[in-house]
């Protein structure tokens, strides 16, 4: 590894500054089980590492109102092990379970997962179904970007050289809403999703009111497959309308074939993936219990 | 020229300083530097967990961990597991099931299962095999190392 050098900020300030004075030679850490694995092979080659998880705003957990925001550098085991989040969103635990394993999850962050903006990522397709938003701050002060916007290409985002994600945003989901994460993989555990879905859906009695899938594996970006809201919303919950949404999906994905799969392997996953996902959010929104794994 | 940091923490309960390039991992500081060979390096990228250590009270991979990163941080090794009185319960069951043969991760799983049977005292074998899904073993074909890990479970709580 090429030589670096080492900040600590404890402000989010601060950390912008530092980002701000050394442009792209800087990248903000958290977890680093991304980052130092890319600084090792030479995938990623800045100057100057700024670990960002020692700033109090980045690891604050506020589950009031019924919504969460998620500090940045908010690693995965408190997210599993936070009494809110496993009632009011199970599927930020079907994520933050599956990420790696328990040394991987003392460390990676959700925050990590989004700004690294794998394909791949199995936190983003649940926060794209979950609505949630991207809040950075920058030199010239902050904004939210909604999550389906925040990545632009393989392990590229919308962040500018100055800027920093300092939380994630879920709102509140309606009563009779549940949702949803499951990637597919050959193995139990640790491995790269071949194909994942996230899914959230809120009902009003036997009809879906709302409903919003996303893929992983199968796009250069997590992909918000928006065409299933729009033939659902209003239509009955039946077997017959879930499999419509795995047609769809399967349709929006544009897989690629590698040693993980084939691209019509993956477009067929696409669409048993999705039918068994909608249906254990269906379960969740109907208040009966889904294992995150 | 770029400096060394200098880096105060605590390893096994004792009061610990060295000199660290940023660059450098947290596992070539414990083996290079403070010659705790104890942890091992298989991968160095996060898959195999024989490097493992515990960290402000989480278990994690010191091949992913910067040295600097350990400034204040209260640091658990292999090398603190047994006491002057003898071996760790875990240590005694690995020997006993046979739970090694080569050894190179045996140090990792002995981290990642102590942490386990801290936080749970009486796992089923379905909660072991998630929980060490993290350490990888070319050897025994992990139906020891889960029996062992059982066995001590069940010795600690008599
Ligand atoms: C063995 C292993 C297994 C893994 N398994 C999985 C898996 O199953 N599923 C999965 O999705 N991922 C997996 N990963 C990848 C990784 O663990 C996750 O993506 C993790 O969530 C990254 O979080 P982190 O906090 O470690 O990120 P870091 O490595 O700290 O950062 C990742 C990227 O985001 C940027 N960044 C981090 N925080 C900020 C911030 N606040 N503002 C701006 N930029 C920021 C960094 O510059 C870097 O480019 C695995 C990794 C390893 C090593
Ligand atoms: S050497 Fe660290 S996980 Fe393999
Ligand atoms: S005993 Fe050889 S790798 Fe596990």
């Amino acid at each position: 590894m090429k030589w670096i050098d080492y900040a600590r900020p404890q402000t989010v300030a601060e950390a912008v500054q530092l980002l701000t004075e050394r442009g792209d030679g800087a990248r903000a850490m958290a977890g680093g089980t991304d980052l130092i694995v890319q600084l090792r092979v030479g995938r990623r080659q800045p100057d100057h590492v700024v670990d960002v998880k020692h700033i109090p705003d980045l690891n604050e957990v506020n589950t009031s109102g019924g919504g969460v925001t998620l500090g940045a550098a908010v690693p995965c085991h408190i997210i599993y092990n936070n009494d809110a989040i496993k009632d009011a969103f199970p599927a930020l635990v079907d994520s933050a379970s599956i990420i790696g394993g328990t040394q991987i999850q003392g460390r990676a962050s959700i925050g990590g997962n989004l700004c690294n903006a794998a394909p791949s990522a199995d936190a983003i397709p649940t926060l794209i179904a979950l609505g949630a938003t991207a809040n950075v701050s920058g030199s010239t002060g902050e904004r939210s970007v909604a999550i389906e916007d925040f990545c632009t290409g393989p392990g590229q985002n919308v962040l500018g050289a100055d800027e920093l994600l300092t939380s994630i945003s879920i709102p509140a989901q309606g009563a009779n809403s549940g949702a949803r994460y499951q990637r597919f993989i050959p193995r139990n555990e640790m491995d790269i999703a071949v194909v994942g879905v996230g899914a959230s859906v809120t009902l009003n009695n036997g009809s879906f009111e709302s409903v919003r899938v996303s893929l992983a594996s199968v796009a250069p970006t997590p992909l918000f497959v928006t065409e299933i809201n729009d033939e659902l919303a209003g239509k009955d919950v039946t077997d017959e309308n879930i499999a419509k949404a795995g047609e769809i999906a399967k349709d929006a994905a544009k897989p690629i074939s590698d040693m993980r799969g084939t691209a019509d392997y993956r477009r067929h996953l696409c669409d048993v993936m999705t039918r068994r996902v909608l249906s254990d959010a269906i379960t969740r929104a109907r208040g009966g219990n889904v294992d995150a794994h | 020229m770029p400096t060394k940091s200098y880096v105060q923490t605590n390893i096994n309960g004792e009061s610990v300083e060295f000199l660290a390039e940023p660059r450098q991992s947290l596992l070539e500081v414990l083996r290079d530097t403070l010659q705790l060979t104890g942890a091992k390096e298989g991968c160095n990228d996060g898959n195999c967990g024989a490097c493992t250590v515990k960290m402000d009270g989480r278990i994690v991979c010191s091949c992913l961990v910067f040295g600097v990163e350990a400034e204040g941080a209260d640091i658990e090794t292999i090398e603190g597991m047994a006491s002057p009185e003898g071996l760790h319960p875990l240590q005694t069951a690995f020997l006993e099931n046979a739970a090694l043969q080569c050894g190179i991760c045996t140090p990792g799983f002995l981290m990642a299962s102590k942490a386990l049977l801290d936080h749970n005292p009486n796992p089923t074998e379905g909660q072991i095999r998630w929980w060490l899904a993290n350490n990888l073993c070319r050897c025994t074909g992990y139906d020891k190392i889960v029996r062992a890990v059982m066995d001590a479970a069940q010795k600690m709580q008599a």
